[in-house]
C-alpha cells in the first residue's frame, strides 16, 4: 500500500514538473538578449515625451538599435535605418533607437540633424542589462512579430546581411 | 638629362613619403603596440598585484557603460569627446602630482572609432602629466574585458 502511495506521489510530482517546464517561455537557455529568447519588455519616454512601450509593437518586426551620438559606426547605420523605416514601415517594420549618451541634449540635436523618423529614448543600465549588457556600440537587435529576438549584431552590422534577415522576418506573418 | 630625370624621380619619391607620413600621423598616435598603451592583461596584473604602484584608473566613456560594468577601483569621469567630460577630468587630476600613474579607458567602440580616449589623453598631456597610459581595447569593453572573465564592478 505504501509503495502505491509513493508511486502516485512520484507520478504527480513528475506531471507537475513537466507542466511547469512546458508552460515556461522558451528563452534559449534563459540568457537575456540572446537570439531566440523573448525580447525584454520596456516602457520608456521618447525624446518628445511620448510613451515608448515595446509591447505596443507586438505584431511588427522591430529593429532595436543601441547607439550614441559620438559613435562613428552608429552614425553610418542610422542613415540606413531611416531609409529602412521609410521603405519597410508599410510592411510592418518599426525601428526604435535607444541612445546610450549621458545627456539627451546632443541626442535631440542629432535627431533633428539626421531627420530620424522613428522613436528614440534614452537608455539605462537596467535596460542594457535586460538585453544581455550593451558593453560596446552599436548593438542592433531584430525582433520578430512574436516578440522574439531573431538576430543580434554587435558592432557595425553587415548591412546586406541585416537587410536580408529583415526582409525574411517581414515576410513571416 | 638622365641625371635630371633621376633627380625628379627622387624628389617625387621624397614628397610622396613625407605626404604619406603626414597623412598617417593622426592614426599612428596611440596606435596598437605603441608605448602609451597598456593591454588589459597588463592592467589586470597591476591592479591585482599586492606590490607596486597602483594606477589611478579613469573611465572616460559613457555612464551607462560604467554603470553596467567597470574596472574595480576605476572612477567615472565621462566621455572624453564632450566638454563636460574633459572639464571633470581636469578637475579630478588638478591636485595630483604630474608624475602620477594614470590609466584612461573607454571601450565604447572598436579602438580606431573610439572618440573618447584620445581627447582625454591629450588633455592630460597638455596639463603636463608624464605617466599616462591608455587601456588598449581592441573591440569593446565587453569583448576585451568582461567576457574574458576579468573582474568588474556594477553601479557607481
Amino acid at each position: 500500500m505504501r509503495r502505491i502511495v509513493l508511486l502516485i506521489i512520484a507520478i504527480a510530482l513528475a506531471v507537475v514538473v513537466y507542466e511547469a517546464a512546458r508552460r515556461k517561455p522558451q528563452t534559449s537557455g534563459g540568457r537575456p538578449g540572446a537570439v531566440d529568447s523573448v525580447a525584454a519588455g520596456f516602457a520608456l519616454q521618447d525624446l518628445t515625451g511620448q510613451p515608448l512601450d515595446l509591447a505596443n509593437y507586438r505584431g511588427k518586426v522591430v529593429l532595436l538599435d543601441f547607439w550614441a551620438t559620438w559613435c562613428t559606426p552608429c552614425r553610418a547605420e542610422i542613415s540606413q535605418f531611416v531609409d529602412y523605416q521609410n521603405q519597410y514601415g508599410p510592411q510592418g517594420l518599426q525601428v526604435i533607437g535607444i541612445s546610450m549618451d549621458d545627456d539627451p541634449k546632443p541626442v535631440r540635436e542629432f535627431y533633428q540633424q539626421f531627420k530620424m523618423n522613428y522613436p528614440v529614448a534614452m537608455g539605462t543600465a537596467k535596460l542594457a542589462e535586460s538585453y544581455g549588457g550593451i558593453l560596446g556600440l552599436p548593438v542592433t537587435f531584430l525582433i520578430d512579430r512574436n516578440g522574439r529576438i531573431a538576430a543580434k549584431y554587435v558592432g557595425e552590422a553587415d548591412m546586406q546581411a541585416l537587410q536580408k534577415k529583415l526582409q525574411a522576418l517581414l515576410r513571416e506573418k | 638629362m638622365r641625371i635630371f630625370l633621376s633627380l625628379i624621380f627622387t624628389l617625387g619619391l621624397f614628397v610622396t613619403t613625407v605626404q604619406a607620413q603626414w597623412v598617417q600621423a593622426p592614426n599612428t598616435e596611440l596606435a596598437p603596440g605603441s608605448q602609451q598603451l597598456i593591454n588589459p592583461d597588463q592592467l589586470l596584473k597591476l591592479i591585482q598585484s599586492p606590490k607596486g604602484e597602483k594606477p589611478l584608473v579613469l573611465s572616460v566613456g559613457p555612464m551607462v557603460l560604467y554603470m553596467q560594468a567597470h574596472i574595480p577601483g576605476a572612477e567615472y569621469i565621462g566621455p572624453g569627446s564632450e566638454p563636460e567630460g574633459l572639464q571633470r577630468l581636469r578637475a579630478r587630476v588638478k591636485p595630483l602630482p604630474r608624475n602620477k600613474f594614470i590609466v584612461l579607458y573607454c571601450g565604447c567602440c572598436p579602438w580606431n572609432h573610439c572618440p573618447n580616449v584620445r581627447p582625454a589623453y591629450h588633455e592630460l598631456q597638455k596639463m603636463g602629466f608624464t605617466n599616462v597610459k591608455v587601456l588598449y581595447i581592441a573591440d569593446n569593453f565587453g569583448a576585451d574585458w568582461v567576457y574574458k572573465g576579468y573582474p568588474t564592478i556594477k553601479g557607481q
